[in-house]
């Protein structure tokens, strides 16, 4: 960060730029704030893609594309806070990609699994 | 009488504490732009007035060679002095040496003052530069802390707390500031967090500088453990003084008086609200239309700026502000906007400082983000912060106050004292748009110009309940005043609550939602 873009942020009120905000059916006039701007819009998880829930490394990969598991098979194991967790199929079905490597280090929410 | 060589000796003493850990160690201090502890204190006080304590402290770690070592002050230096006159307490710790680090007899003297300043009810500064946990002196550093935290609590709410981040502050060493009442912060030099850069990139991978991860603006901006920002320590300091002025020195004091003036002509109280309610107008201005000289401290400036809290004067005496901040997101209450007005209405309550609460709201952020964050659990906070105060409580409804929102800011339900309303306000359970679509659903539907039909409902409502008569009628509001007669009724108010006093049920504490 430049100094100018430093002291532009100082106070989030300094900022001119104007939008609309919907509360209420009505549409009021306001600035918004960086932290609303970067909020995360929720999304209905999907099962099927498997993600890391925590950050970590992939330390073994037990799954192969086209294995057809069980729910609750283990599929690999991901070592985070020097604990080796084991991913389970969440579901039954084939497990169609495997997007990590063992030895990768992936972080929070990482695609790791794409299960049919 | 001492003899003169004994008098040298002292000198010779003295002298060698005073230069820290040495000129190599302040010679770093100064290449990061900070100035020593010593300097601190000394640009703090008033002139002349710094009393220290402990000089000659040393301590009696014998592991790792800690033995062989001689670390001047035990890396804090602590005493008591004045500001404005009146006294205080302080501790800076002294990243020369030994870079600060908390040891026994370091934690020993910061306790030491503390429990001076609990004893003789008068404020206690800390300024942390520290390291943090002397590692070669092990769970008794960890005791410190520990014994320091407690402290803290023991006097939250009996003197005011304030914490000075001129430097590292890390692991268990944030939890002391904070434990306190108001954390100061300055661009560049106050770095403050629980695990580090180092750690969190081993263990997560994620690689983040000290200052994206805990510097002056993360937590000015996005955290909120800050409550004022500067560029330099030199205005960090003008803040404490500041700050200070408003205070009261306990919880059995009252705050000094200042000189009395009127609003600056500048804030014309009449010309500051458009009356569209879905335009946006700076609430501060309404603040300083109606407090002595104009003034307004503003606290957490940059945090959850739709929520605006600080301190001005009113016929000399200090009232602590709230207000909703159109001008920012509408000034909707949501989870920090709701935190932040929560703990500062308990600060006023807790120092008797009277509160005056300024509405304009639409209502709470609409979001599942919100919503998951736990916005009921912290939206409670500020029911029960106004609910639980006993000071003087008085709210100027200034145009939207709906539904919950309307309840939590200070209404009559939580026992506000006085509750003024200007002609323009809307009292109503949510605004004419959103009860016309739900009121006249069928008409609107069934109608042949939905568009139409609903503009005219909505006309229809607004006519009938987006007033302020209603809630007028049942004696919620206790008078409808013109925007200018605001300061003349707040003064009234002010002065006919100076002998409040109210008696609440008995009990060891509440549990209020953290």
């Amino acid at each position: 960060m430049s100094n100018k873009e430093k002291s532009s942020t100082k106070s989030p009120t300094s900022e001119p730029r104007m939008e609309l905000l919907e509360i209420g059916s009505a549409l009021y006039t306001t600035r918004l704030t960086t932290k609303f701007r970067n909020r995360v819009l929720w999304q209905k998880p999907n099962e099927r893609r498997i993600e890391a829930v925590i950050p970590g490394i992939i330390q073994r990969i037990m799954a192969k594309e086209g294995d057809e598991v069980a729910a609750g098979t283990p599929l690999l194991i991901l070592e985070a806070m020097k604990m080796r967790n084991e991913v389970l199929a969440p579901v039954a079905g084939v497990v169609r990609k495997i997007h990590v490597t063992e030895g990768e280090m992936v972080s929070k929410s990482h695609l790791l699994i794409e299960m049919d | 009488m001492s003899s003169n060589k004994k008098v040298q000796e002292l000198k010779k003493r003295r002298k060698e504490v005073q230069q820290g850990g040495g000129e190599k160690a302040i010679q770093k201090q100064v290449a990061m732009g900070k100035m020593t502890a010593r300097e601190r204190i000394i640009k703090l006080l008033d002139k002349g007035s710094f009393n220290e304590y402990d000089m000659f402290v040393e301590h009696e770690a014998r592991d790792f060679g800690m033995d062989r070592k001689k670390l001047h002050g035990d890396g804090v230096i602590t005493g008591t002095g004045t500001i404005g006159g009146r006294p205080v307490c302080i501790f800076a710790q002294d990243f020369t040496v030994a870079g600060g680090s908390l040891g026994f007899m370091h934690a020993r003297k910061i306790t030491k003052i503390m429990d001076h300043s609990l004893k003789m009810r008068m404020p206690l500064i800390g300024i942390n530069d520290s390291g943090g946990a002397r590692i070669q002196e092990g769970v008794n550093s960890l005791a410190g802390y520990g014994e320091i935290f407690f402290r803290n609590t023991l006097a939250s709410g009996v003197i005011p707390q304030l914490s000075v981040i001129l430097g590292p502050c890390a692991g268990g060493a944030v939890y002391s500031p904070a434990l306190t009442d108001f954390v100061f912060v300055v661009d560049n030099i106050s770095k403050m967090f629980i695990t580090g850069p180092e750690v969190i990139k081993t263990v997560l991978g994620e690689d983040i500088s000290m200052e994206e991860l805990g510097g002056a603006r993360v937590h000015s901006e996005i955290t909120g453990n800050a409550h004022f920002f500067s560029e330099s320590e030199d205005e960090c300091f003008d803040q404490i003084k500041s700050l200070l002025s408003y205070l009261p020195w306990s919880n059995t004091d009252v705050p000094a008086r200042k000189e009395i003036v009127d609003p600056l002509e500048e804030f014309n109280i009449s010309e500051i609200v458009p009356a569209d309610k879905r335009q946006p107008y700076d609430v501060r201005n309404v603040i300083r239309a109606v407090t002595d000289g104009s003034d307004f401290f503003e606290i957490q400036e940059s945090w959850a700026a739709n929520m605006v809290i600080g301190f001005g004067t009113m016929n000399g005496r200090t009232i602590g502000f709230v207000a909703n901040q159109p001008l920012v997101l509408a000034g909707v209450l949501d989870v920090d906007s709701s935190d932040k007005a929560g703990r500062f209405i308990r600060y006023c309550d807790a120092f008797n400082i009277p509160i005056v609460t300024f509405v304009d709201l639409p209502g709470y952020l609409p979001g599942v983000d919100q919503e998951h964050a736990g916005v009921i659990r912290h939206g409670a906070k500020v029911l029960y912060a106004y609910s639980e105060a006993t000071v003087p409580k008085i709210t100027v409804i200034i145009r939207k106050a709906y539904g919950g929102g309307y309840i939590a800011m200070n209404s009559r339900h939580l026992r506000a004292d006085f509750v003024f309303a200007w002609p323009d306000a809307e009292v109503a359970v949510m605004g004419p748009e959103g009860a016309a679509n739900i009121i006249f659903r069928k008409e609107i539907a069934a109608a042949e110009d939905p568009d139409q039909m609903r503009a005219q409902k909505v006309q229809e409502y607004k006519e009938k309940f987006a007033n302020p008569y209603v809630a007028a009628a049942k004696g919620y509001i206790d008078s409808v005043i013109e925007p200018w007669e605001t300061r003349k009724s707040l003064l009234h108010a002010l002065d006919v609550s100076g002998e409040k006093s109210v008696g609440m049920p008995m009990k060891k504490h509440g549990i209020p939602p953290f």
